[in-house]
């Protein structure tokens, strides 16, 4: 089953204000064996927010992405993504779930031997798009990254900011509701970071919904935007014009 | 599915078949050898089974006669024998018959009756036929009651005999088949699995930008339906040129020993071999793929 328009999740869309929330937790907890990695987690994204996930390494940032994109399920607690429960969803479903959600990843996740246009079209062909279709679209996201001209270009050709837009444009080439992105400045040095920062301000800009998890505190501390923080697998703080750490 | 869908599909069938040469021959070869061992073990039965039900339409009774039942005493014999519902058919064979047949047997005649030096020491006998061979052992046991009656014989023991023989063959035959075909499908599922291990970034970011799973089942699929399939393609066309060898040889050498050559029954037998070796192409990367997938 293929579906031409990516953007469209089908059925079970909840109805009025809720739409606009684009991520809700609802007293969410997630247990592995023995150890908790998140406990009560209650929060609301809502469309066309820009947010910033932080907290110490195994504060659950990451057990919430993966809850966000479905690869995990919460052990107590609901989750809505696009207005769709991720509990009650089938697995057959979940494709379509991602289709609505881009990712950017800190090892950014290409193809090696696949070209940095063949990269971004990948994620069109998987869900059916028509080669017309891709041949518009590639070099429409690839030129809004900031990537014109590279398009012929191997990952290994590339710096590390350049694959990481890259990355970002094939997240993006299926216009998603929401883009999330896991430590995606952690590879790069700070002017580099700063550069990938601006393109999701950017592309947060543009409408879509963007939200990072990062240990990057001046980036957080200067962008001034909504911060989580997590500790201990709860939800410390969630201040908007925040900062990384406490204000003293 | 879009056709285009597809071509990516074969394309990367063709890509992973490439890159595995050596453990797609192993997995195609086990299956081949497991086809063909079970398309011998199925014509042997076949055969036993054909032979047997020839012997066993073929089977007559021979009632010899005491010496003393002579003239009308023999025809008053066989009207007592064709009155037996069972009984098709009831001819005499005479002593005088019975070595002349027996010479021919031999070969070079007059010499057997000499070195008998003139006397006949064979009986007169009735050949008996039954409508269904299953009734032979009641006939045979009725006539050997009938007085002037001397001796009853007929080949129901090699008939049993035969009948266990492919009852063991079976037996035989379905255990090295299904060892050999967990054999085929434990290949072809590690085939598939380093396949699907050499792609699984390739795999992680397909679903992560929303591959459904059968776009990601798809060519692995196709993998292991070819080198089941290829797999039984060699069994069959083996299986074909020995098997037709060997029967046109038997029927050369051996022209009393009946063998099955019914092209529609070999028909079959080769079509269900195809199917079972796609069959154990598709299990094998079912579980694998299944594997993959749920984690």
């Amino acid at each position: 089953m293929t579906c031409c328009c990516p953007c469209n999740i089908g059925s079970e869309i909840m109805a009025g204000s809720e739409v606009m929330r684009v991520i809700q937790f609802f007293n969410v907890s997630k247990f592995y064996n023995n150890s908790r990695a998140l406990t009560g987690v209650t929060l609301q994204i809502e469309k066309g927010e820009f947010v910033f996930l932080v907290g110490p390494s195994g504060a659950g940032k990451s057990t919430m992405l993966k809850m966000i994109f479905r690869e995990e399920i919460p052990t107590k607690g609901q989750i809505y993504v696009c207005g769709r429960s991720i509990i009650r969803m089938r697995h057959n479903e979940i494709p379509f779930l991602r289709r609505q959600i881009g990712m950017v990843f800190q090892d950014f996740r290409l193809l090696q031997e696949r070209t940095a246009y063949e990269n971004v079209a990948f994620a069109m062909q998987v869900i059916g798009a028509s080669s017309r279709e891709i041949k518009q679209r590639v070099p429409e996201v690839l030129g809004s990254m900031g990537l014109k001209g590279i398009g012929n270009m191997f990952p290994r050709q590339l710096s590390g900011g350049e694959q990481q837009r890259v990355a970002i444009a094939r997240a993006l080439v299926n216009k998603p509701a929401l883009l999330v992105a896991d430590e995606p400045t952690g590879n790069l040095d700070r002017d580099t970071a700063w550069e990938i920062i601006n393109c999701l301000q950017e592309v947060n800009n543009q409408g879509t919904t963007v939200v990072i998890a990062t240990h990057a505190r001046e980036i957080v501390d200067t962008m001034r935007q909504r911060v989580i923080a997590l500790e201990k697998g709860r939800v410390a703080r969630d201040e908007y014009e925040g900062a990384y750490a406490h204000a003293t | 599915m879009l056709p285009k869908t597809w071509i990516y599909i074969v394309q990367e069938t063709l890509r992973s078949l490439k890159r595995n040469g050596w453990l797609n021959f192993a997995a195609a070869g086990t299956t081949a050898v497991s086809l063909f061992i079970l398309g011998v073990a199925i014509l042997l039965v076949i055969d036993t089974n054909f032979i047997a039900s020839s012997v066993e339409s073929n089977v007559e009774i021979m009632t010899y006669l005491q010496d003393r039942v002579q003239g009308d005493a023999i025809t008053a014999l066989r009207t007592q024998i064709q009155a037996i519902p069972e009984v098709k058919e009831v001819s005499f064979i005479s002593k005088d018959q019975a070595l002349t047949s027996l010479e021919q047997q031999f070969g070079q005649s007059g010499q057997l009756r000499e070195s008998l030096g003139g006397t006949n020491p064979l009986p007169d006998a009735f050949k008996v036929s039954t409508t269904d061979p299953r009734d032979v052992t009641g006939v045979a046991n009725l006539l050997s009651r009938m007085p002037g009656v001397d001796k009853v014989r007929y080949g129901q023991g090699v008939v049993e005999k035969l009948l266990e023989l492919t009852y063991y063959m079976r037996l035989i035959g379905l255990t090295i088949v299904v060892l050999l075909a967990l054999c085929a499908i434990f290949l072809i599922a590690t085939t598939i699995q380093l396949t699907m291990f050499a792609r699984r970034r390739e795999i992680g970011i397909m679903k992560s930008v929303g591959a459904t799973d059968w776009y990601v089942r798809w060519p692995f699929l196709l993998e292991g339906i070819i080198l089941g399939g290829a797999g039984a393609v060699v069994a069959v066309a083996v299986l074909f040129f020995s098997y037709s060898t060997l029967a046109s040889k038997v029927m050369e050498t051996l022209p009393f020993v009946p063998l099955m050559y019914n092209n529609l029954v070999l028909m079959q037998l080769f079509l269900s071999l195809l199917a079972a070796g796609v069959g154990l192409g598709i299990i094998g990367s079912l579980i694998s793929v299944h594997r993959y997938l749920q984690a």
